[in-house]
């Protein structure tokens, strides 16, 4: 008979679904700087062309979406360095856990001061 | 007889120590990009006016300072590389046709390569000059002709 797989330290908990927000995270980061590298390679056609792209970045929409892009920033890179203590550090993978939630509460810190900057730039 | 390979035996040596490199690449270059994007992140999104100072005028003032043409160019091999690479991880999972896994590969590398060519051109051969405003600030001790 063929059984459910037993439940690992792994699968379905924590290290599953940080694994999962950092692939996310980083496939959208990495299709923003193809096109970040592109929208500034205007400054080499004409300030014209740049100012026009870059005034989109200024728009609700694109400004909000650029909070999407700041958090995503946060949680990749802070969890990129909980991945690298996971991997070098003795006791790393014993605190995987606490270190998730301690990614998790400086990235908030980090966003909530630059949340309403960043609105009152877009809004204001 | 069919016969398979033993399971887990790495495809060759070579292969494998090339992958351990690229394992290397993305924690080494994973450190240096959370200082650099962060620092690009306060300069240019939190510092004064944020987004909204952003124009042709604030690049070129940056990028007369050749530490920011340094840091923007380090900035644009580590980050394209080190996305590169991730995304070919990914493909890797999820290719499961050899064919399409290796276009999908070979397609990475050689957007990157472009997009690390065209990006260290445009940073480098940067002119303000280009710009009327900006050749009238300037004066003709910058901006000849």
């Amino acid at each position: 008979m063929p059984t459910k797989p037993a439940g690992t330290l792994y699968r379905g908990k924590i290290g599953m679904w940080s694994w999962v927000l950092h692939r996310i995270t980083g496939v959208a980061i990495f299709f923003f700087l193809l096109v970040h590298t592109l929208d500034t390679a205007l400054v080499r056609v004409s300030p014209e062309a740049y100012n026009a792209v870059i005034n989109t970045y200024k728009t609700p929409i694109i400004g909000l979406a650029e909070l999407g892009l700041v958090a995503a920033i946060l949680f990749h890179g802070l969890n990129g360095i909980r991945v690298i203590l996971i991997d070098f550090w003795r006791k790393g993978a014993k605190y995987q856990n606490v270190m998730f939630w301690i990614v998790i509460a400086i990235a908030l810190a980090i966003f909530a001061v630059f949340t309403p900057r960043h609105l009152s730039h877009v809004f204001g | 007889m069919v016969t398979i390979e033993t399971p887990r035996s790495p495809r060759s040596r070579k292969h494998a120590k090339w992958e351990k490199w690229g394992w290397l690449y993305m924690r080494y270059s994973g450190v240096l990009l959370l200082g650099l994007i962060f620092g690009h992140l306060f300069i240019n999104l939190y510092s004064g006016e944020g987004i909204k100072a952003i124009d042709f005028a604030f690049v070129a003032g940056k990028w007369a300072d050749p530490f920011w043409q340094v840091y923007d160019v380090t900035m644009l091999w580590l980050a394209l590389i080190h996305g590169t690479n991730g995304m070919r991880t990914i493909v890797n999972d999820y290719a499961e046709r050899e064919t399409v896994r290796v276009r999908l590969n070979y397609t990475l590398w050689i957007v990157c390569g472009a997009l690390i060519i065209l990006g260290t051109l445009v940073c480098f051969t940067f002119d303000p000059c280009i710009d009327q405003a900006m050749r009238e600030t300037l004066g003709p001790a910058v901006c000849k002709g």
